[in-house]
């Protein structure tokens, strides 16, 4: 049951991203990339009980690895878009 | 029992998040609180998370959090807009290798593991080491650490196919019996990393921008795969929204140059054959003259291509645009879908340079009325420009659609020197009886240009 309840999720989620992501315009693509960086860091929520649960040494180091690599994701993800999108400025709020 | 009930429902609350995030990515003008709200559904992810049920203990996930987040947080502050390919790059791999690492200590984890968690999460370490090479390499192209034409060998398709045939081979004996320690988990792992590596050598710099896109998607599917194999939905959720995303822009990407996905990936793009070479004159202008005929036009037009990231030229051509505006001339910056090494490159650069977004034009806009542009100035672009592409049968790039900036009244071409483009391709818009060619670094000769002005 939970390969057909996992699996309903990731279609309807794929489908939800096209939706969403061909509205984005082409000028906020390299945004988007390093969004979707940020977002695909979620991986961090599996690695913590890689590295959390102790019952095997190994484990506990990769988990630990993991732990590192997915926060550089979110923390470098949602910091580089959002000084990328301090950048964008329209015409009437006026950059200069 | 409980705190795992809250959880949950955390998890749903950041997936609509993480929705909401990228739908106000939609516009430029909400975007940047679209970025804030993902990121709150991430903190909310993350904290959920860390309440999962058996973690015993903290002390090994703040050291690779605090590790992590300075690591992040210096790349995010300290990089040149420029470097933005390379490192959206090094991102994707790091992605991948994170779900590489789970999928691997998952395999550690349990005693008994079931096909369809050994499936997920070989999926999972092959995915992830596909996507942590192949950024890896892309980094080294794009950085050009490494050089960054197509890397070819003889059999290279027979190699690659055997090495293709010995991963699933692998991973078909790892699924049936799962354990960290069978010598067929140490091949998939491997094999997965040199899969990477293969995959990406061949691809040429101008192709990045398809390369990029491919691997910020496997950076989801991956994710993905992860989830499947842990049993977390919101991995699931959140790798198939990025997964998609990167399909997306891969797809645009492809399009843009009017190659399928599969000529991208298996040909180099040196071994095209080649089109009708072009003879003529070029005409050369003096910066006087090119000054002249700026001061009369009433509408300019630039096209910046990579060129333009390379010489750091995006401030002085917004200094000439604004000098221009003043001048009563209408400006705009039109931008083709691969100009650069990765999609909306441009567009950063010249948003970091002050200029407003709706100056920003995409290439179906400009192309209608282009006959009304009275100057276009191409800085650092070739192939989008490139006639060939509409006219010449037999050039390698005919069919990829362009921004026809022969058919404005003049074009001003910037150029270092006379070489064809990165495809190798000639280009007869140098040729044009409208053309007028502005040698020298492209930088040098916009400040010699505002200087007239002055």
């Amino acid at each position: 049951m939970d390969i057909v309840f996992l699996t309903f999720i990731l279609v309807l989620s794929v489908f939800l991203g096209f939706e969403l992501i061909s509205k984005v315009p082409a000028t906020l693509h390299t945004p988007l990339m390093s969004g979707a960086n940020a977002i695909s860091g979620i991986t961090l929520a599996g690695a913590f009980i890689s590295a959390g649960l102790q019952n095997n040494e190994m484990a506990t180091y990769l988990g630990t690895a993991a732990v590192a690599l997915a926060t550089i994701n979110v923390v470098g993800g949602y910091l580089v878009t959002d000084r990328m999108l301090a950048m964008f400025k329209s015409k009437k709020s006026g950059a200069k | 029992m409980d705190i795992q009930l809250i959880a949950n429902f955390a998890y749903i609350l950041s997936a609509i998040l993480f929705v909401f995030g990228l739908k106000l990515l939609g516009s430029p003008a909400t975007a940047r609180k679209g970025n804030l709200l993902s990121s709150l559904g991430m903190l909310i992810a993350v904290v959920a998370g860390l309440s999962a049920e058996g973690i015993v203990d903290y002390k090994f996930i703040a050291i690779g959090l605090i590790v992590g987040a300075i690591i992040g947080g210096s790349a995010a502050r300290l990089i040149e807009m420029t470097s933005m390919p390379e490192l959206v790059a090094l991102f994707n791999g790091s992605g991948g290798a994170a779900s590489l690492l789970v999928g691997w200590a998952t395999l550690y984890g349990t005693s008994s593991i079931s096909t369809f968690t050994a499936v997920s999460l070989i999926l999972a370490i092959l995915i992830g080491g596909v996507t942590f090479t192949g950024s890896l390499i892309a980094y080294g192209k794009l950085s050009e650490k490494m050089t960054s034409a197509a890397i070819v060998f003889p059999a290279q398709r027979i190699f690659n196919s055997l090495l293709l045939m010995a991963l699933i081979g692998s991973c078909v004996m790892l699924a049936i019996s799962p354990s960290p320690d069978s010598i067929w988990f140490w091949a998939v792992l491997g094999l997965s990393l040199t899969l990477g590596i293969m995959a990406v050598i061949p691809i040429g710099g101008a192709d990045m921008p398809v390369v990029i896109s491919l691997l910020n998607s496997y950076s989801g599917i991956a994710a993905c795969a992860a989830g499947f194999a842990i049993n977390n939905n919101i991995l699931i959720v959140a790798g198939s929204l990025v997964g998609a995303s990167g399909m997306i822009l891969t797809n645009i990407m492809c399009k843009a140059m009017n190659r399928s996905l599969a000529n991208v990936l298996f040909s180099g793009f040196g071994a095209v054959k080649q089109g009708k070479a072009i003879e003529g004159e070029v005409n050369p202008i003096s910066v006087e003259d090119a000054y002249y005929i700026l001061e009369a036009a009433s509408n300019v037009c630039f096209v910046p291509g990579y060129g333009m990231a390379v010489a750091q030229a995006q401030h002085v051509v917004k200094e000439l645009g604004e000098i221009l505006e003043r001048n009563g001339t209408e400006v705009s910056y039109a931008i083709h879908p691969v100009a650069g090494r990765m999609p909306g490159h441009m567009n950063v650069l010249l948003a970091e340079a002050d200029v407003p977004y709706e100056q920003l034009l995409e290439m179906d806009e400009i192309n209608p009325r282009i006959e009304n542009v009275d100057v276009a100035i191409v800085i650092g672009a070739n192939d989008v420009v490139n006639p060939s592409a509409r006219e010449d049968e037999s050039s390698p790039i005919y069919g990829m659609p362009i921004i026809n900036v022969d058919q404005a009244q003049t074009v001003f071409v910037l150029k270092r020197s006379m070489a064809s483009g990165f495809s190798g391709v000639d280009n007869p818009l140098f040729f044009g009886e409208n053309t007028r060619m502005l040698f020298g670094d492209a930088k040098e000769s916009i400040s010699a240009v505002i200087s007239e002005f002055s």
